[in-house]
């Protein structure tokens, strides 16, 4: 009995929480049409999110790309299909794992930083502070934050799949006898726009869950410090299970306009 | 007593009327009253707890009163809309207890920031500079222009948060525990400081303290906020000196 009722207000919270964050995302919308425009702020954060996560994400691209590539060789030399490496590589970095992978390490380090954030500007006053001020501190901090990192994840997994198939190409070289130019034509022979459009529009979608969770969970934080560090660890957690369900929602999808 | 008179002869910039807020079982305003006078020093005191941070932050909507009606400057903030709450709020000026500066920005642009949306800053950089230069001059810290607030000590952070809430030229300031946090001689500072701001800018203040001292420097009236209702109002001299038991042992425990 003990275990229903505990399943049944976790149940509660849960959906609760669905509302909130509904009701965030459709505040969301409402301010982002208003004027003025935050442009200052949101170039800072273009700036903040885009430039200072590229090296993390140039760095897990490239081991991404090593990885696959050395674990998958011995298996498609087996097969005696070792000149598909290319192929495989590019198909599988720039559908999926490119994509999924970015958005998990920006879920990390942007999701995370922006609850902290936010979460430490509310148990300090600070959103009081502008709210009082006559100032829209969810237009300010809200409406930048999430715009921003819609619009810079897809350039980030745009750089991180070229570093992951550089990278790729590396161990290529090392192990056979291809050249760069021929590794890459084979790379972009067996990419579509098919493969390319879908896995690019995805990653906006990636980008507006982990701005608009991280900021959700930062703007009403409670509890002093102790609810900053849950704002931080319950945004990446609950960004991170969101992607993989946009993920699926998004192969579905291009899945169905392939069958079509 | 002559000034006094008049004071509450004076215009009312501030009425709280029947103010009731509760949080889950916990009932902390249960039918609170007050009313400031135009360049008046009104002080509330009470116990840690017993919702004066609440109530202070309902009269700008930072918080929704359960019931009663917070008029300022004849305008019920409990119907108004976004849009014109921000508006009134121009006119209120509020010191948060932990200062609330803006800590990704420097002492400038914290200043600059609550202009944003009542001048167009960017056409008028100018004037903006030297109101801000000016602001910060008035209370003593010019030189911080271009310091981050982590730069600055906890006496510095509380003067440059009282000129941020100064650049609107607020009618109304409200202080949420001004000395709470800060050395006897930093409160005093900031207690003169506040003093000259009234003089300076005319504005009507309510303030927020466990500080005795400040009240008795500060304050032309007082209420004593207990159990969540004004318990007793009236100058520092006639609560200090009051028989009542609940007021005495207020006294007795903070003197």
């Amino acid at each position: 009995m003990l275990v229903i009722t505990q399943i049944r207000m976790q149940l509660r919270s849960l959906f609760t929480e669905i509302g909130e964050l509904s009701y965030f995302t459709a505040r969301f919308f409402k301010n982002v049409f208003n004027r003025p425009f935050e442009y200052k702020e949101f170039l800072r954060q273009c700036y903040q999110m885009g430039n200072k996560s590229l090296l993390l994400v140039g760095i897990t691209g490239f081991i991404i790309g090593l990885v696959l590539t050395l674990q998958t060789r011995p298996t498609l030399m087996e097969f005696g299909a070792v000149s598909w490496m290319p192929s495989m590589v590019g198909i599988s970095i720039v559908r999926e794992i490119g994509p999924i992978l970015t958005a998990l390490v920006c879920a990390g380090k942007i999701g995370s930083g922006i609850g902290a954030e936010l979460g430490s500007m509310r148990v300090t006053e600070q959103i009081d502070a502008m709210e009082v001020s006559g100032t829209n501190p969810f237009k300010y901090l809200v409406v930048t934050r999430v715009l921003a990192i819609t619009l810079m994840l897809p350039l980030l997994v745009i750089i991180g799949d070229a570093i992951a198939l550089y990278g790729s190409y590396l161990v290529e070289s090392s192990k056979g006898n291809v050249s760069f130019l021929l590794y890459f034509n084979q790379v972009f022979e067996a990419l579509e726009f098919g493969d390319i459009i879908p896995a690019t529009i995805k990653t906006f979608f990636f980008g507006f869950a982990i701005g608009i969770v991280g900021c959700f969970k930062g703007y009403f934080c409670k509890k002093g410090t102790e609810g900053v560090g849950k704002a931080a660890n319950s945004a990446v957690v609950f960004t991170s299970l969101l992607l993989f369900i946009i993920d699926f929602i998004a192969v579905f999808v291009t899945d169905i306009f392939y069958d079509l | 007593m002559k000034e006094e008179t008049n004071i509450q002869d004076r215009e009312v910039v501030l009425q709280v009327k029947d103010l009731y807020k509760s949080f889950g079982d916990n009932q902390v305003l249960n039918g609170f009253n007050m009313q400031l006078h135009k360049g008046e020093n009104l002080v509330i005191m009470g116990k840690s707890g017993s919702g004066k941070s609440v109530m202070i932050k309902c009269l700008v909507g930072l918080m929704e009163a359960d019931r009663g009606t917070i008029t300022v400057m004849h305008k019920d903030i409990t119907k108004l809309n976004e849009k014109a709450l921000d508006i009134l709020r121009s006119d209120i000026g509020f010191l948060f207890q932990g200062s609330a500066l803006y800590d990704s920005m420097t002492v400038r642009e914290n200043l600059e920031f609550p202009l944003r949306h009542h001048t167009d800053i960017s056409k008028d950089a100018k004037s903006t500079e030297q109101l801000v230069l000016n602001t910060l001059d008035s209370v003593g810290l010019a030189n911080t222009i271009d310091l981050m607030p982590s730069e600055l000590s906890g006496g510095m952070k509380r003067r440059v948060a009282l000129a941020r809430t100064l650049i609107l030229q607020p009618k109304i300031m409200l202080y949420d525990e001004p000395t709470s946090g800060l050395d006897p001689i930093t409160s005093k500072e900031i207690i003169l400081l506040m003093q000259d701001i009234q003089k300076k800018y005319n504005t009507s203040s309510l303030i927020i303290t466990h500080d005795v001292d400040c009240a008795r420097v500060i304050s032309d009236r007082m209420i004593l906020l207990i159990d969540g209702i004004d318990y007793a109002v009236g100058t520092f001299k006639e609560l200090s000196t009051s028989n009542d038991p609940k007021i005495k042992a207020f006294f007795k425990q903070d003197l």
